[in-house]
């Protein structure tokens, strides 16, 4: 059984207890243990069941590269499933249940798959769930979406908080262990900005576990040495429990700082991504153990022979009591000697390699443990937890030569150096034959924006696995990156360790390697997505000979732990069951996060009320305050309309157009776009901008112009206001101005610089309100001793006026084909603007009317809106807007394109009303049907509604639509098809329904 | 004028740094051509400062000059005087091609207060090197701050200030405080 | 995410201060323009792997365009420079001849 020791463990504060619960169990550790030593420490050897098969397993790991040991962490809101319990720092009151498993972890009824394994190849569901087809969706689906899926998603609504971080520096150093602190100090030396970042809470890697001496120092003096030296230095910033996740182009790099993780709750955000720029980066992210391949490698108690090491040194936890060592090189001998030293029984090492091993070896048969060379394991014994070993040559094919009682097992296949954030930017790696690894190949690093390579890998990262060599590989690392960061390093010697010598690994992909299919049936590659040596092998044989192929079919690699511990593994034995080399099968891609980050901190700030940002006009309060029901224009909020007690949108909206025809309302327009062109040339200028003749426009007067993309199509419109001889104002649509302004600046810029024109966007600087109705002039004047008779202000015409103290611009323009005014203040009196005019129209009955009421009436007047009677395919011409399209000119933004053949055509849709016969509302988006059909055997299609709403003022419902022939074809009736399908009938008519003759707006 | 309000009318919020609206702020929009002496003397004359140079500001007193792009530059005077400063702006230009608007009321500016770690809130939602010794009193960087364009600049080591639309100064306000936040310390560029 | 540097107010900064506004040194056609002629400059862009320039707008920023050499491949940056001309500088085209000798990109070697 597992348990705590009553010794060791030297992140453990054994004075603090710690209390936790699992799957409702209440259990207890000490303040420094992770939620997987204490679970350990409490014998919860079994932590979860398998994906596929719902297998018992345990923990196999001590680090981010644990597959098993995920659980669903916290509760109700902070409730988060899938964490690594080897990651997870204990806290006091944590709770955590174990996945994938029906009614109890111990009682399975899933693990009935297991039985059915054989049933259960590579490439099952996409082989069984293909026929019949009508099975897709009301069958295979909802079977596959039901056992789909890891953990639990939480429901409900996250109250943490989430941030960013921007940070810049020359050497960014990711990896808090040995390699990493040596390369900063290095780095630091030179003068360069140094950022560490560390994963876990504590620096100094594995290095204390594995021991060793430094400069004639025990390594973790070492170790306490370069801290305090690296914390004196202004220049390095260490960040522990910061994950180094991402590298990506131009020295752009991510942090994930897990702030508050171990203390839920806490003020301040639970977690920080970093936004790093760096100009060189080294990587000193150490190297990952690598499984066995042999049967039953994934019972409970199967563990890495590392991590059997590091919960006895780091956490005073045994994995078991009587542990049989594994091992095809010299490093999980260590294991052995210090489970030894601590009192447990080592009952035996089995060496792959037939010459068996180094000086550790001679050390570990030194305290009496048994060594076998030659053998390994040819399958593990026991159901729910590991009760024994059987005994077989390694060069067999799996005869049991003997049975070893055990309750724990420790495998060590090597070391794979964590290349992840080398690659995440396309640094390549090479295949190191003698020490059986991949490695970065510095020839081929990941390029950044000079060219040059900017990542350094260091250390064990880079494949220089031993003490000596790694601290030597880092140090030159930190001085490289120093230097090419502009920082010349200096010349300080790197600390010297002992050198060890060491037996060189040998290779082992399969235990035996001549294992039959029943054991290459249990003998797993990747266990969290249950992928056996079995799938990969019939993988080759179904012909998938590309890693990146095989990898999909089988789903080798694609579980959360992106196949930390299997990639290699898997490939090697792809490898062999193609007859290839390893370099030549490669690897696949390794992509960012290096372990999964909250989807929230990637969100940081735009979550809540800070989502987007929400554009508000000055009369914003005002709005809320009467009721608005808002509408979203881009990031603007408007209202749509204003709601009283009881009333529904449709009683409002009748309400307000009622209101505005008969009498005034009041339009909060601040939102249209305003932009100044300004300079001798820019009479010149707005005849390109617009398709009208701006240039000929006199000083107080106004133009509705039309401005078109080069492609010929309407992108906005509005009106234009002369305001002296060298000045326009450029109204545009609510969403439109700033892109308006920036069409307007990108010719300026990139094609006429010679021109003398500047613009500047003013959208901003004015509260604008549309004064509309009969009464409109009566109220106005109630507040000015300014002329605005429709002498002295004609229609399309504009002046400025006092406005009791406010200086404002006003506009005679209609779009609510009623007598109306716009006002233009500056946007801090708006509000006091818009107060004023409700206490003038008082006596009217003044309302304020939202942006449907707008559309409503303006569709009653045949106005066209940009975004419903346009979509980007539309030209001024099929809108019958020849009258805005100047003939006199040579040229103007989208002339050529609107001559082209296909816009020309006499076919194109253009622009009509729509009445239906029986006076109700069109769909909005509903196409009228013709003649005939197409080619998928549908009927033909003739035209299509742009804009239909039920007019208050008619009684009925009113359209606009493109249709073919349109114009042509006044009076006929169309049938539209409905999604129900049945039609409604529609007559083609002239698109102004409403006071044809403009008396009213001219009033 | 008595009735200007600005957009937040100078709300504050105090985390472990202060965020306050600066409430009613001249600003005067310039643009012409930077090399032109008329051009420069304007707009010195009316910022009372020297010429900024490229990405600078210059302050003296209640007004200041920044640099806003090869051929723009932003005045800051008190908010009742940027009318009348328009005006003798173009009438000192007169003849010379150039552009000069109030836009006072279109913008909202945010005073950070409580010394070094102004810089880290920033840097919370700015992609900008604000490292003492690479962004110091004396730069205006125009920049994104989140989802919005914005420009920052510190008027002393100890403050740092934000100008944005002033259609979105409740979500930069929102924002500055959710940054500035007890429990936010990054304790990285203090 | 690149990290460019913008000629016109001299900042380095990353890409979301910027949008990038497509192929660079286009030659307008206007109402004088064939058919073909026309249709070449409103869709037939370059789109190579390697060299290539491009136009940016500092829009979160100075608000001013500028022009990008740049390796589509490789995001190795060449040079950026005004857009307030005709052809990339002489020595910007030489920096490309040293690190991709033998490339052309329309009209330019």
């Amino acid at each position: 059984m597992s348990t705590r020791l009553a010794k060791g463990g030297r992140r453990l504060d054994r004075s603090r207890k710690i209390e936790f619960t699992f799957n409702g169990k209440r259990l207890a550790g000490h303040a420094g243990d992770t939620l997987a030593s204490a679970l350990l420490a409490n014998d919860q050897v079994m932590v979860g069941r398998s994906f596929k098969y719902h297998r018992p397993r345990g923990i196999v790991a001590s680090g981010a590269e644990e597959p098993n040991a995920l659980v669903g962490l916290g509760e109700g809101p902070r409730f988060e499933p899938n964490q690594r319990t080897t990651t997870t720092e204990l806290f006091d009151g944590l709770t955590c249940v174990s996945q994938n498993h029906w009614p109890s972890l111990e009682f399975d009824v899933g693990a009935l798959n297991d039985s059915l394994a054989r049933f259960f190849p590579a490439g099952f569901y996409y082989k069984t769930f293909l026929f019949p087809r009508p099975f897709w969706k009301h069958v295979y689906e909802p079977v596959i979406r039901q056992s789909a899926g890891l953990g639990k998603a939480p429901k409900d609504l996250d109250p943490d908080r989430y941030e960013h971080f921007h940070a810049y520096v020359d050497v960014l150093v990711v990896g808090g262990g040995l390699a990493g602190l040596q390369a900063a100090r290095a780095a630091g030396q030179a003068g360069a900005r140094v950022l560490v970042l560390e994963q876990t809470p504590h620096w100094g890697g594995r290095a204390p576990v594995d021991g060793g001496t430094v400069d004639g120092k025990p390594v973790e003096d070492f170790i306490a040495d370069t801290l305090s030296e690296l914390e004196a230095m202004d220049n390095v910033t260490l960040r522990a429990r910061t994950m180094g996740a991402a590298v990506y182009d131009h020295g752009y790099a991510l942090g994930y700082e897990r702030v508050a993780d171990h203390a839920p709750g806490a003020e301040g955000p639970r977690h920080r991504l970093w936004r790093i720029r760096a100009g060189r980066i080294v990587t000193a992210t150490g190297a990952i153990e690598r499984p066995l391949s042999f049967a039953g490698n994934d019972l409970p108690g199967v563990m890495l022979a590392s991590a059997v090491r590091d919960y006895v040194v780091d956490y005073g936890v045994s994995a078991g009591d009587r542990t049989v060592v594994v091992t095809n090189n010299d490093d999980a001998y260590r294991t052995a000697i210090t489970l030894k030293q601590a009192g447990l029984e080592v009952p035996l090492i089995l060496d792959a390699r037939a010459g068996g091993g180094g000086p550790l070896a001679e050390a570990a048969r030194g305290m009496g443990i048994r060594v076998e060379n030659g053998k390994g394991i040819a399958k593990v014994k026991g159901r729910k937890r590991v009760e024994g070993v059987a005994i077989c040559a390694q060069a067999g094919e799996g005869a049991v030569l003997e049975e070893v009682a055990c309750d724990a097992v420790a495998m060590s296949g090597g070391w794979s150096p964590v290349v992840h954030l080398w690659s995440h930017c396309g640094g390549k790696l090479t295949w190191d034959t003698g020490q059986a690894l991949f490695r970065p190949d510095p020839e081929r690093a990941p390029t950044g924006a000079d060219g040059a390579g900017f990542v350094l890998a260091a250390g064990a990262a880079n494949g220089a696995l031993d003490l000596a060599g790694g601290l030597a590989d880092a140090d030159a690392a930190g001085k490289a990156a120093a230097k090419q960061a502009g920082h010349a390093p200096g010349r300080k010697a790197a600390p010297k360790a002992e050198t060890e010598e060491a037996a060189p690994i040998e290779p082992v992909w399969l235990m035996p390697q001549g294992a039959g299919p029943a054991l290459r049936m249990k003998a797993w590659l990747d266990y969290q997505n249950d992928v056996k040596v079995s799938d990969v092998q019939l993988a080759a044989r179904e012909g998938y000979t590309s890693v990146e192929h095989t990898k999909r079919y089988t789903t080798l690699g694609m579980a959360t732990d992106q196949g930390k511990l299997s990639n290699i593994n898997g490939l090697a034995t792809l490898a062999g069951a193609l007859g290839e080399e390893i370099p030549n099968v490669g690897t696949t891609t390794f992509r960012p996060p290096y372990t999964p980050i909250s989807m929230a901190s990637i969100a940081g700030d735009a979550r809540g009320r800070t989502f987007q940002p929400i554009r508000r006009t000055p009369m914003h309060d005002r709005h809320e305050a009467n009721g608005a029901y808002w509408e979203p224009v881009g990031h603007w909020r408007r209202p749509y309309c204003y709601l009283r007690d009881g009333e529904s949108v449709e009683d409002a909206l009748t309400r307000e157009i009622n209101q505005t025809r008969a009498s005034l309302g009041l339009l909060d327009a601040s939102t249209l776009g305003k932009i100044i062109v300004k300079g001798p040339d820019a009479g010149r200028f707005m005849d390109m901008m617009y398709t009208n003749m701006m240039s000929t426009l006199k000083p107080g007067r106004c133009r509705y112009g039309l401005m078109c993309s080069e492609n010929g199509f309407l992108m906005d419109d509005g009106v234009v206001a002369r305001l002296d001889e060298d000045t326009f104002l450029c109204h545009t649509t609510s969403g439109g101005a700033d892109r308006v302004h920036g069409h307007m600046e990108e010719w300026l810029q990139t094609e006429w610089w010679d021109w003398q024109v500047y613009t500047a966007n003013l959208t901003e600087q004015y509260a604008q309100v549309g004064v509309v109705g009969p009464k409109s002039r009566e109220t106005l004047q109630k507040l000015t001793d300014d002329d605005i008779s429709a002498e002295a202000l004609t229609f399309m015409g504009w002046t400025e006026i006092d406005l009791r103290g406010i200086p404002a611009r006003v506009f005679r323009i209609a779009f609510a084909g009623e007598l109306s005014f716009e006002l233009a203040v500056p946007a801090n009196q708006g509000r006091a603007l818009w107060d004023m005019l409700m206490e003038a129209g008082a006596e009217f009955n003044v309302m304020p009317y939202g942006t449907e009421a707008m559309h409503v009436m303006r569709a009653e007047k045949g106005f066209i809106m940009i975004g419903d009677e346009t979509d980007g395919t539309v030209i001024p011409q099929d809108l019958n807007l020849h009258w805005a399209i100047s003939k006199k000119k040579d040229d103007y933004i989208g002339k050529r394109a609107q001559a082209r053949s296909h816009m020309t055509s006499p076919d194109r849709w253009r622009l009509v009303g729509l009445e239906t016969l029986d006076g109700s509302v069109l769909p909005d988006g509903i196409y009228a049907v013709g003649e005939g059909t197409n080619a998928n055997g549908q009927r033909n299609m003739i035209g299509r509604v742009t804009s239909t709403y039920h007019s208050p003022t008619l009684g009925r419902g009113i359209a606009m639509g493109l249709v073919k022939h349109g114009p042509e074809r006044m009076g006929e009736v169309l049938e539209f098809g409905k999604t129900d399908g049945t039609f409604v009938k529609a007559r083609i008519v002239e698109p102004v329904f409403y006071d044809k003759d403009g008396e009213k707006q001219n009033g | 004028m008595a009735k200007a309000v600005s957009a937040l009318d100078g709300a504050s919020h105090d985390g472990y740094v202060r965020v306050e609206e600066a409430g009613l702020q001249g600003m005067i929009t310039l643009r012409g051509d930077l090399s032109l002496d008329a051009v420069r003397a304007a707009a010195t004359t009316a910022s009372g400062t020297e010429m900024p140079g490229t990405r600078e500001i210059r302050a003296a007193e209640d007004r200041a000059l920044a640099w806003m792009s090869p051929d723009e530059l932003l005045l800051m005077l008190p908010y009742e005087e940027a009318p009348e400063t328009v005006q003798q702006l173009q009438d000192a230009l007169a003849g010379t091609h150039h552009l000069a608007v109030n836009v006072s009321d279109a913008r909202a500016m945010f005073r950070l207060s409580g010394g070094p770690p102004v810089r880290e809130v920033a840097a919370k939602l700015c992609p900008v090197d604000l490292a003492p010794g690479r962004f110091e009193p004396g730069e205006f960087r125009r920049t994104r701050l989140a989802q919005v364009a914005a420009a920052i600049w510190m008027p002393d080591a100890q403050s740092l200030q934000v100008i944005c639309f002033r259609s979105v100064a409740g979500y930069v306000h929102d924002l500055l405080c959710d940054a500035a936040a007890p429990g936010g310390e990054v304790g990285y560029l203090v | 995410m690149l990290q460019l540097e913008c000629p016109n107010c001299g900042v380095t900064a990353e890409e979301t201060e910027f949008a990038q506004g497509g192929e660079a040194h286009l030659t307008r056609r206007g109402p004088e323009a064939s058919e073909q002629e026309f249709h070449d400059y409103l869709f037939a862009k370059e789109n190579p792997r390697g060299v290539h320039f491009e136009r940016w707008r500092h829009v979160n920023g100075c608000g001013k365009w500028f022009h990008v050499a740049r390796c589509t491949a490789t995001l190795e940056i060449f040079g950026t420079y005004s857009a307030q001309t005709l052809e990339p500088p002489r020595e910007i085209r030489d920096r490309i001849s040293k690190k991709r000798p033998g490339w052309s990109w329309r009209e330019f070697a």
